[in-house]
């Protein structure tokens, strides 16, 4: 029964009978995201994306006169001179068809011009014109939609700084979120498709689902480390642990429910349609969001909670919680009880604290 | 079941609510609205139970436009570039089209605008809209005054004048502006001929020299004095119906225009000037010059000092509409002629979004499955959720692409497939939220309450930062960035309104039901699922506990063997080490233990435990 198994697997990890070391092996963890962040930086730098036709501008060929509007014929032109090109075809008026290309030579462009007339039964000198076409994704596009990501994630991490009460989480969010960005742009850089609008729109919303995703970590991380500094049993690292444990099950069903429809879509995309909107979309969705859920729990916490230890208070906190668990263990007074303490963070019913839970009495 | 808390949640009062408001409500105003206006080959901006599809689906209209060279501009670079961001501004505010503008060839803008648009768009698009305003010097009919004697025309007395000072111009409104040069022009411009009336603007007219005009119509014209003030100094622009005088609204269309600074102080020291001529006077109008052609030509009754400005002309609403979007981004630089307007089919066959669709069908399909093995009946709650919020999105869409002329674009498409991750995430934050409660050992009932309570705040606050950037990406971007900040805000809100006024109340509605309320094993609020595996026992109320045979086996297991069910993960400072586990509170029948049941129980184990300790020391001793 592995629903069974699931669910108990569940419950495990948000008693804290089980749990898994994340935060307390954040450098692993660290170690692994700087890694996969400077090989995207290297295959950026060294493949880099190839831009397209929209970002770029092209060539533009017009077919008039044509007897049948049917775009395989100009597809296969164009095809058999820039092989793995795809071009855009678009059918004008009742008679002329629209090609547009990447920008192609002089002697491309006359052997596409030819093949076209010899494909559509028309004279390459009266009925087909050539011309160059502007991005239609230009500077001015390019400008104002960084300078509004630009705006919405300093709205967002103050958002977050306001609502948690800590810059620091703020930061830590968004930090694991360029993470996420540099990571899915080096994948698409690595695979080697052209970026596309629909690109850029897939990675505003890797943008949008990494920041949620973190938000609803954080809160959970918040809920967790409420009242932490005024109880001695646990350090503000074994909660934050304690809460990515406990939202294991929910962000992997997150990110299950989240990938299956755009798993759906790349697999069709890519496998019986070639190239286009959904191919390139659907990539930069699949790997950012998986990305995205995963840096939300390996990363963003870890990096947190590295983050908040340095805050004097917390930092003081977090010293004298091991001080005195080292303490009680040495002196091998309540060794039971320290123990039962630390797995103790979730508050389990049918158990509670006996005695040591009351204030203690002062040694003389 | 007696609650005499004032805030009870009344489920089935909100349910129904919800339903009227958002499900059935808008379907009605959709159908009503496909009635009245409904879309057609002859109304393309009609209601339509589908969504409006945009260019790269659908197809639309490809105007190519060509910069026409008019004196005192070139025709750079630079210029065309201005003039794709004045065009495409102008477009994105009149909705969100997702229109394509491209340079094509040195000069050409191609403007590809999905479906079949209107004149009005046409010349949203085309029309360069410089708007100057000029002091009147002197009008006329607007035929061409016979050439002999132009003082016999009553209507021009002003015009023939003799100007009484020669040489430089004092001011704007100094009728030496009028040279013989400016009217023997005058006098011989016939504004019933057409070519007059097409307009010159984007520079035609030199802003420092002295204009002769016809009006839109044709019916006057004028010597209009130097550009005073410039539609550069235009802050923003809107339009409406005029206020009449006692604060009425009357029945005519205007324009209302608000300066800037420089261009307040300007319009307030010609209005001024202007008003010292008295009322009556010719030179006492202003004239409202858009693209070489006069608007109209108000009197000052009053100087005008706060910047503000209105223009009232032959004007529809529409028109009226159009040149407050015209004006509100500056004039084109340039002068534009509608080269060619030609339909032009889809850039992405139907067969990628048909594609598109079946392979999100999939997905959701498997989202229902995957759901389902998780959630078990529960998870149904999850696909009937998913499924109201898909129908408020579809109705929405239509509803919009009716009022905003929003267009479904691929993009958009795959945007709202992924809406499914981010709202079926909604449901698990809350199911899981129930399910910590339960594991707290809580009733359903009090479970869900308390469970609601902590997930509905992860879920604001999470929303919150989609929907921040939802708002800041739609207004500051353009394009299809902007019909995707669209996309997210709307299922956002949708989102959220699902889950508080849907999936909520049914839960709550749920937690009656004895199928859920008692835990069977589907319904995915097992207690044996949910029982903490290892403590010993949850208090039932009334003395009893309750204890369930897997899970005390499993203890038992576990006591007996010593070991745990299956590997716990290894070191680190964090790892909490588990405890001895308490042995079984429950003999094999199920019956309770005595403490002393229990205790022997206890020494047993750890006997067994010892001897088996022993047994693998030999074991590897060997």
């Amino acid at each position: 029964m592995a629903g069974l198994s699931f669910a108990a697997w569940g419950n495990d990890l948000y008693t804290g009978r089980r749990s898994y070391p994340i935060v307390a092996q954040r450098r692993r963890w660290f170690a692994l995201f700087g890694a996969l962040a400077l090989a995207s930086i290297l295959v950026l730098a060294t493949q880099g994306l190839s831009l397209g036709i929209d970002f770029r501008g092209g060539t533009e060929i017009a077919v008039e006169n044509v007897s049948t509007t049917q775009q395989a014929p100009a597809i296969d032109a164009v095809r058999g001179v820039v092989g793995g090109e795809e071009p855009r075809v678009a059918t004008v008026g009742s008679s002329a068809l629209r090609i547009q290309t990447q920008t192609l030579t002089d002697e491309q462009t006359a052997e596409v011009v030819t093949r076209l007339a010899e494909a559509y039964g028309i004279d390459a000198e009266t009925d087909v014109f050539v011309s160059t076409v502007g991005p239609t994704w230009g500077q001015g596009v390019s400008t104002r939609a960084l300078w509004g990501t630009v705006a919405f994630v300093l709205a967002a991490a103050a958002f977050m700084a306001i609502y948690f009460r800590a810059w620091r989480m703020s930061l830590a969010a968004i930090v694991s979120m360029l993470a996420d960005l540099l990571i899915s742009a080096g994948v698409y850089a690595l695979i080697g498709w052209e970026v596309t609008p629909s690109t850029i729109i897939g990675f505003l919303t890797i943008l949008g689902f990494s920041l949620y995703d973190k938000m609803v970590v954080f809160d959970k991380v918040r809920e967790n480390i409420d009242g932490v500094l005024d109880q001695a049993h646990t350090t503000y690292a074994e909660r934050a642990n304690l809460a990515v444990n406990q939202t294991l099950v929910r962000s992997i069903n997150t990110s299950v429910v989240a990938l299956l429809p755009v798993g759906g879509i790349l697999f069709v995309g890519a496998l019986l349609l070639g190239a286009g909107t959904l191919r390139d979309l659907s990539l930069s969705l699949f790997v950012g969001i998986a990305v995205g859920a995963a840096s939300s729990l390996f990363l963003a916490t870890p990096l947190d909670v590295s983050l908040r230890e340095r805050e004097p208070r917390i930092k003081a906190h977090t010293a004298s919680v091991l001080a005195e668990r080292a303490g009680a263990v040495t002196t091998g007074e309540d060794v039971a009880m320290a123990m039962t303490d630390r797995s103790g963070a979730q508050l389990v019913p049918g158990r509670h604290q006996g005695v040591g839970a009351q204030p203690r009495a002062r040694k003389r | 079941m007696a609650t005499s808390d004032a805030r009870r949640p009344r489920p089935v009062r909100t349910l129904v609510l919800f339903t009227v408001l958002t499900v059935l409500l808008p379907f009605a105003g959709l159908v009503t609205a496909t009635m009245v206006d409904g879309a057609g080959s002859d109304n393309p901006g009609g209601a339509s139970l589908t969504p409006a599809l945009a260019l790269d689906l659908e197809g639309g209209t490809q105007i190519i436009l060509t910069p026409t060279a008019t004196d005192g501009s070139a025709i750079t670079d630079e210029s065309i570039e201005q003039s794709i961001d004045v065009i495409r501004q102008r477009i994105d505010a009149n909705g969100v089209t997702e229109a394509e503008i491209t340079r094509q060839g040195g000069q050409n803008i191609v403007v590809g605008i999905p479906g079949d648009p209107d004149q009005a768009t046409v010349d949203l698009v085309s029309q360069p809209a410089q708007m100057r305003f000029r002091p009147v010097l002197a009008y006329e009919m607007g035929t061409p005054a016979p050439d002999v004697d132009p003082s016999a025309d009553p209507s021009g007395e002003p015009a023939e004048e003799p100007p009484a000072e020669r040489g430089t111009p004092a001011d704007a409104s100094d009728l030496a502006w009028i040279t013989p040069e400016v009217q023997e022009q005058f006098d011989a411009l016939d504004c019933t001929d057409e070519a007059n009336l097409r307009g010159g603007g984007g520079g035609g007219d030199d802003p420092a020299k002295p204009l002769v005009a016809c009006t839109q119509d044709g019916s006057l014209k004028y010597v209009l004095g130097p550009v005073e003030v410039d539609g550069s100094s235009i802050s923003s622009a809107s339009s409406g119906l005029m206020p009449g005088p006692n604060g009425t609204v009357t029945n005519e269309w205007g324009v209302f225009l608000e300066l800037d600074s420089q261009g307040a102080e300007q319009f307030a020291q010609t209005s001024q000037r202007l008003f010292g001529f008295g009322q009556g006077d010719v030179r006492n109008q202003f004239a409202i010059v858009l693209d070489g052609l006069v608007v109209s030509a108000p009197g000052i009754t009053t100087p005008i000092t706060d910047g503000r400005a209105q223009i009232s002309g032959s004007f529809t609403a529409e028109s009226a509409a159009t040149l407050a979007n015209q004006l509100s981004f500056g004039a084109l630089p340039l002068q534009f002629e509608v080269q060619s307007q030609e339909t032009i089919s889809a850039t992405l066959g139907s067969e990628q979004l048909r594609t598109g669709l079946i392979a999100g069908l999939i997905g959701l399909l498997l989202v229902v499955v995957y759901s389902l093995f998780q959630y078990r009946t529960l998870g149904l709650l999850t696909v009937a959720s998913l499924v109201v919020a898909g129908a408020i999105t579809y109705v929405a869409i239509a509803l919009l692409s009716y009022a905003m002329d929003y267009r479904l674009s691929l993009p958009g498409v795959a945007g709202l497939i992924v809406a499914i991750g981010f709202t079926a995430d909604s449901f698990i934050v809350y199911f899981e939220r129930i399910r910590d409660e339960l594991r707290n050992g809580r009733s359903l009932r009090s479970a869900v309450e308390r469970g609601w309570l902590r997930a509905r705040r992860t879920i604001y606050a999470a929303k919150a930062v989609n929907l921040i950037s939802a708002v800041i990406l739609y207004y500051l971007a353009v394009g299809g960035v902007q019909g995707f900040a669209f996309t997210l805000g709307l299922t956002t809100i949708i989102d959220v309104m699902v889950v508080v006024w849907f999936t909520h109340p049914v839960m709550v509605l749920l937690t009656k039901v004895p199928f859920f309320r008692d835990g069977h094993r589907l319904s995915g609020f097992n207690r044996e699922r949910l029982t903490i595996s290892g403590t010993r026992a949850r208090y039932a109320g009334a003395g009893r506990v309750a204890m369930s045979a897997t899970i005390a086996e499993e203890a038992a297991a576990e006591a007996a063997t010593g070991a745990p069910p299956s590997g716990s993960a290894p070191g680190g400072s964090a790892t909490p080490s588990r405890g001895p586990l308490p042995a079984a509170a429950t003999d094999a029948s199920g019956g309770r233990l005595t403490i002393a049941e229990r205790r022997a129980a206890e020494r047993r184990a750890t006997e067994r435990r010892a001897a088996e300790r022993r047994a693998a020391e030999t074991e590897e001793g060997r």
